[in-house]
């Protein structure tokens, strides 16, 4: 059953807020959950992940940023476009309940995997600092979502909004300079960002930094291991065994490794992609 | 009389390996009707007919082969397709030398092949295909009541088709975005094309099957909730999880399973990239660990995709070797290079984490070991294979993503579901299982027959006539 993309708008540039009609996603998401997709006959499956679920609507949100041929193709679909194949939700769910106060680190399109996951949190009665990233204002997507949940720090690359840095370096300021402190966090973004906030995260001595690791899937549930990675000296599977990790047991440089595979391969169908597409500076 | 038989199974045309190893055409051509008659006629139709008791699903091979001799194809078919649904696929994967023609009393004769049983029930399937429009059995009174079948492989078809000429409602969850199972992420088109899958799913639509793909029962809809849907649900998601040996490396760039190799290529078409999205990447040299069946669709397919080299490592030799003869002579054809008794251990990787070779473990064969086969023992000295892709093909286990979160379900002692072999029935009140769930990887006919010997018994079940969980 095709998947209507019943709402779209741009966030920033390359970066796009969907809202598309999958009935069992909608129904039985729990925060941490991911979703795999195909986008037509000739497309690849690709992990995804959920931004939020409209029950009612029989949909959920996903916030998506162009890097490689299927995702510049997914961005330029238009409302009322069908997307073929929606997979989920997959892997195991967040494990929340009342920690305490609880540190989010958001980086890009991170923090919209992070949202149902603040929300939960929300709920379940924890004191909630998130911290949100992005390489300039533009990019750090949802702060009015998060508001809700507790208090924000931004941080840009570039300092066109909150502090001039990156988010280990809020994190920095949040537990040395205000001497605040946490019983447990999670930190979604980038493969670097994560690695960087896991290993911030035990120098300034919190307890556990949960991840979410996004590596290269293709069914997405179990079967072919394509998403391994090592976590505590183990070999894991990201689709069913995750995607969620203590930051501090996952080998982040052979995750690394593992993710540039395909690149040639990516950069080959990419730029075949744009001859055919021709200019995409507007997406 | 014995002495008017031809010796030999008349030969089945196939491509050329010179030519084969550039294409995903399939290997064997299959009969012409001649050659299928001529081939019948070497049948005895023997009163004992052991063959039938050779083949899990009990066919009446005697009467489809004295049906193909008569020249009467429709009668064959319809014969074979009272026993299987799915007779284009047996007629190309099930191993009949271990099955129906190992029984053959032909081949008893000495100097003698058995009937070449296979060929001819893929003759049939495959002439009822060229006729057009394939024959629809009546269906039966409706009874009115759900079923579920979990995982749309060979067992999960073969029992959702049985229970729909039953007159049962049936609806087919499956995981991945095309049913087929096995039968279309890991046998490759060279063996088994797509198109003959597609074929058989479309009658088992046609009996009013519902199949809904994209559904991972446990996640996208909770156990709780199917159980509570449906009067019944058979479960046979295979085991079409990855085993990896677990040395050093295992996970450097270019080491693979066999079954992400195999999806890539066969269920997401790789081969034909950038026109499909799914990327691979071939090494020149690439070492196949294991030589079982999915060995060599894995070695075949690496020679197909571009390989310059294949090796298949193996830690006994030739004889022990698990893979049906057949795919082993079609490998040495088409040019796979075999290294016997080595087992690795260390994939070797250079500086940027891409695999260069295998550390072997040189072994020699003892004593044999609970299997019957010669174990395998390191004899202290070690090899190098030097290789740039690796793909483990060493076995598969349990699909655990719907018994993760079904743990009522009882499982044995290897994770595999514990039900009654002869009905499937699982210590779950109107749960059966069935196929490599429930064994372990095993064939496609023996998915089969217990997707069969299941719909059975859901129908005596379902009817009220039998209640094991009373």
């Amino acid at each position: 059953m095709p998947h209507k993309i019943l709402r779209k708008r741009k966030l920033a540039h390359l970066v796009h807020d969907f809202v598309v009609e999958a009935p069992l996603v909608a129904e039985h998401a729990k925060p941490g959950h991911f979703i795999v997709v195909r986008l037509h006959e000739h497309g690849e499956r690709i992990p995804l992940t959920i931004a939020d679920v409209y029950p009612e609507e029989k949909a959920f949100r996903m916030i998506v940023r162009a890097v490689g041929k299927t995702t510049y193709e997914l961005c330029m679909m238009k409302e009322g476009d069908e997307i073929l194949d929606v997979v989920g939700p997959l892997g195991k769910p967040s494990e929340i309940e009342k920690y305490g106060r609880v540190l989010l680190i958001g980086g890009g399109v991170g923090i919209a995997t992070l949202h149902p996951i603040a929300k939960a949190l929300h709920e379940a009665g924890n004191e909630i600092i998130s911290i949100l990233g992005g390489r300039s204002a533009e990019y750090v997507i949802m702060q009015e979502e998060f508001k809700k949940f507790g208090e924000i720090v931004i941080t840009t690359d570039d300092g066109t909004l909150g502090m001039k840095g990156v988010v280990t370096d809020a994190m920095e300021y949040l537990v040395k300079e205000r001497g605040e402190k946490f019983d447990v966090a999670w930190a979604v973004g980038p493969t670097i960002m994560m690695k960087f906030a896991a290993l911030k995260g035990k120098e300034l001595g919190i307890p556990k930094v949960w991840v979410s690791l996004n590596p290269i899937m293709v069914d997405g549930t179990g079967m072919c291991g394509a998403c391994r990675v090592t976590v505590g000296g183990e070999i894991k599977f990201a689709c069913v065994d995750g995607p969620e990790f203590d930051g501090y047991q996952v080998e982040w440089d052979e995750l690394m490794r593992r993710m540039t595979q395909y690149k040639k391969k990516e950069e080959e169908a990419f730029k075949r992609f744009l001859e055919k597409v021709g200019d995409v500076s507007w997406l | 009389m014995a002495l008017n038989i031809p010796p030999k199974k008349t030969p089945i045309k196939e491509q050329d390996p010179k030519e084969r190893i550039h294409n995903f055409n399939e290997v064997a051509l299959g009969y012409t009707p001649e050659e299928a008659i001529a081939e019948a006629k070497r049948c005895i139709t023997c009163p004992t007919k052991p063959c039938v008791s050779g083949c899990p699903v009990h066919i009446d091979i005697p009467t489809f082969i004295k049906y193909i001799k008569e020249g009467n194809f429709r009668a064959a078919i319809d014969t074979i397709k009272q026993y299987n649904n799915l007779p284009a696929i047996c007629g190309r994967v099930c191993p009949q030398e271990d099955q129906c023609e190992a029984q053959c009393v032909v081949a008893k004769i000495p100097g003698h092949e058995p009937v070449a049983i296979g060929r001819l029930e893929r003759f049939v399937a495959d002439w009822e295909a060229e006729q057009g429009e394939v024959k629809i059995p009546e269906i039966k009174e409706k009874k009115g009541k759900k079923v579920a079948v979990v995982g749309a492989g060979p067992a999960g078809l073969t029992a959702a088709a049985d229970l729909a000429k039953m007159g049962y409602d049936v609806t087919v969850f499956e995981a991945f975005h095309k049913p087929g199972g096995v039968l279309i992420y890991g046998i490759p088109e060279f063996r088994l094309p797509k198109r003959i899958v597609e074929r058989e799913v479309e009658y088992i639509k046609k009996l009013g099957v519902k199949i809904m793909t994209n559904v991972v029962i446990g996640k996208s809809i909770p156990v709780d909730e199917l159980l509570s849907e449906f009067d019944a649900v058979f479960i046979g998601v295979g085991a079409g999880a990855p085993k990896f040996i677990g040395v050093p490396g295992t996970n450097l760039n270019g080491v693979y399973s066999a079954s992400e190799f195999l999806t890539r290529v066969n269920l997401m078409r790789a081969y034909e990239f950038p026109e499909y999205d799914t990327p691979i990447i071939v090494g020149k040299k690439v070492a196949v660990i294991g030589a079982g069946n999915t060995a060599m669709d894995a070695a075949r397919t690496a020679l197909r995709v571009g390989a310059e080299k294949v090796m298949i490592i193996y830690r006994r030799t030739e004889k022990e070797m698990p893979a049906r003869l057949e795919e082993y002579h079609h490998a040495v054809e088409e040019g796979i290079e075999f290294h016997w008794l080595r087992q690795p251990k260390e994939y070797v990787g250079d500086e940027e984490g891409n695999v260069i070779g295998v550390r072997c473990a040189v072994m020699e064969l003892g004593e044999p070991d609970e299997s019957g086969r010669r174990r395998p023992v390191p004899t202290g000295e070690e090899d190098f294979i030097e290789a740039d892709m690796v793909i483990e093909a060493i076995g598969q286990q349990a699909q655990k993503v719907l018994l993760d979160e079904f743990p009522q379900l009882k499982k044995n002692k290897w994770g595999y579901i514990d039900a009654d072999l002869e009905t499937g029935a699982t210590n779950v009140k109107g749960v059966f299982a069935g196929g490599d769930i429930v064994t372990g990887a095993a064939t496609v006919i023996e998915a089969m027959g217990a997707g069969k010997r299941a719909a059975k018994a859901i129908d005596r079940y379902l009817s009220g006539e039998w209640n094991p969980w009373e």
